[in-house]
C-alpha cells in the first residue's frame, strides 16, 4: 500500500509516501532515527503488520517540519530517504 | 429560530423484513466523523440496522447516540454483539468498540460491499476532509491520500454555503445546475476567504444558483486534483455526505471523464459499513467477543 501523509493548500501538496509493501521488510527501521524532525514511528497498521508512519500530530505540518532538510539551493539527499534500504519513501516537494 | 439551512436529515433505519435473531453473526460499525456520526448494525454480514445523526461535541457521546439510535426497537442489546469496530477522527473514543480501524480502511471496505468488487477508485467527501482511496478487488487499500488541513472542498463549507444563500443543504447540487452557463470557479481554497468571495459575488448581482455553481465547481476540482495525485482508476465511486449532491458530483464526473458509480446504500454510512464488516471478519476468524462483556454506557 502507498499511504500518503499531508495535506494540500493553497500553497501546494505536502506529501510523505511510505510504500508498506516495502516498509514491513525493513528490519533496521533507520527512517526514524534519521528523521531529526522525529516524523516517524513504528505502529500497527489496519493489516496488523508493523510499518513506519508520519506521527498523527506531525501531519499537518511536514511543510514546515522538513523544511531543515530542504534548503533551497544546494539540497543534499533528504536522511529520511537516504537512509531508507527498500525506497520506500518519497517525498512530493 | 432562523432556519438552519445547512441541517441534513438525520434518521435511522431497519430491515424489517428480517429477524435478528435468525442470525449467528452480530457485529456493529461506528463511525465518529467531525460532522457526522453513523452505526450500522450487521447480522451475518447483512445490513440489518443504522443510524446517521450530527456529532454532537463529545464524541463518546455521539458513539452511544448514534448506536442506541441503530438499536431503537429491533430488540437487540449490546450483550448480544459478536464484535463492535470504532473508526473515524473519534474512533479511539467509542467506549463500547473492541478495536479502532481508521477510516481509510473503513471506506475502501465499505465502498467494496456498497459498489461491488469492480471498485477500484473510492472518493471519500466527509464533513471536514476528503480522502482518496484505491483499493483491490477486496476492498483492500493500496494507495490512499487524505487532505484534512483545510475545510474547503469538504461538507462543511457546503453547509457554510447553504446557510449563506438560505438554501436547503438538500437542493444545493440541483440549484447549481440551474445555470445558463458555467460561472468560473470561486478562487479561494479557503472556505473562510471563499465565503466572503461569495458574498462579494451576490453583491455583483449574482444569482443564488450562478454563486452555488462556481462554488461546486471549485470543490469538483480542488477533489480532482487529489485524485490526479493518487491516479483514478476504473470504476469510480463517491461515499460520504457530498456524494448526495448532483452538483458537484456531475461536475467532477465532467473532469474525471468517468460517471460515478450508484450506491445501494446511502453514502453516508460506508465508513461505518466498512467497520462493521471488518467486525464481521474479525468474529469468523475467532477474534469475537464473549458475548454478555459490555453494556452501553452515556
Amino acid at each position: 500500500m502507498k499511504a500518503n501523509y499531508g495535506y494540500m493548500d493553497g500553497s501546494g501538496d505536502y506529501f510523505i509516501t511510505i510504500d508498506t509493501d516495502k516498509c514491513v521488510e525493513c528490519e533496521t527501521r533507520a527512517c526514524v532515527a534519521a528523521c531529526p524532525a522525529n516524523l516517524f514511528v513504528i505502529e500497527e497498521d489496519d493489516w496488523d503488520d508493523l510499518v513506519a508512519l508520519i506521527a498523527q500530530d506531525k501531519r499537518k505540518s511536514v511543510k514546515y517540519d522538513c523544511a531543515p532538510c530542504k534548503p533551497v539551493t544546494d539540497r543534499p539527499p533528504l536522511p529520511c530517504m537516504a537512509e531508507c534500504p527498500f525506497d520506500a519513501i518519497e517525498h512530493s516537494w | 429560530m432562523a432556519k438552519e439551512y445547512w441541517r441534513w436529515k438525520e434518521y435511522n433505519w431497519r430491515d424489517e423484513k428480517r429477524d435478528w435473531r435468525d442470525g449467528k453473526v452480530i457485529t456493529g460499525g461506528v463511525d465518529v466523523g467531525s460532522v457526522s456520526s453513523q452505526a450500522v448494525i450487521m447480522v451475518d454480514g447483512e445490513i440489518y440496522a443504522f443510524s446517521n445523526m450530527r456529532t454532537g461535541s463529545n464524541s463518546p457521546d455521539s458513539a452511544v447516540n448514534a448506536m442506541n439510535w441503530a438499536l431503537e426497537e429491533t430488540g437487540i442489546s449490546m450483550d448480544d454483539f459478536d464484535f463492535i469496530v470504532g473508526t473515524g477522527y473519534g474512533r479511539v473514543n467509542v467506549p463500547y468498540a473492541d478495536k479502532a480501524i481508521t477510516e481509510i480502511a473503513c471506506h475502501a471496505r465499505g465502498g467494496n460491499y456498497m459498489y461491488g468488487p469492480t471498485v477500484r477508485t473510492i472518493l471519500d467527501m466527509g464533513g471536514q476532509d476528503c480522502k482518496a482511496i484505491l483499493c483491490d478487488e477486496r476492498g483492500k487499500v493500496t494507495n490512499f491520500l487524505m487532505n484534512d488541513k483545510c475545510a474547503a472542498g469538504t461538507g462543511r463549507g457546503m453547509e457554510v454555503f447553504a446557510d449563506l444563500l438560505n438554501v436547503s443543504i438538500e437542493e444545493v447540487g440541483d440549484l447549481s445546475l440551474d445555470v445558463e452557463e458555467e460561472p468560473p470557479p470561486v478562487s479561494s481554497t479557503c472556505v473562510v476567504f471563499a465565503k466572503s468571495e461569495a458574498s462579494q459575488l451576490l453583491r455583483d448581482g449574482w444569482s443564488r444558483s450562478r454563486v452555488l455553481a462556481a462554488y461546486c465547481s471549485a470543490m469538483a476540482h480542488r477533489v480532482f486534483s487529489l485524485l490526479e495525485r493518487v491516479g483514478v482508476q476504473k470504476d469510480f465511486a463517491i461515499t460520504g455526505g457530498i456524494a448526495k449532491n448532483t452538483g458537484v458530483v456531475s461536475r467532477l464526473e465532467k473532469e474525471l471523464g468517468l460517471t460515478a458509480l450508484q450506491p445501494r446504500h446511502d453514502t453516508q454510512i460506508a465508513g461505518a459499513l466498512g467497520a462493521a464488516l471488518f467486525a464481521t471478519t474479525l468474529v469468523e476468524k475467532g477474534k469475537g467477543r464473549k458475548k454478555s462483556q459490555t453494556a452501553v454506557t452515556g
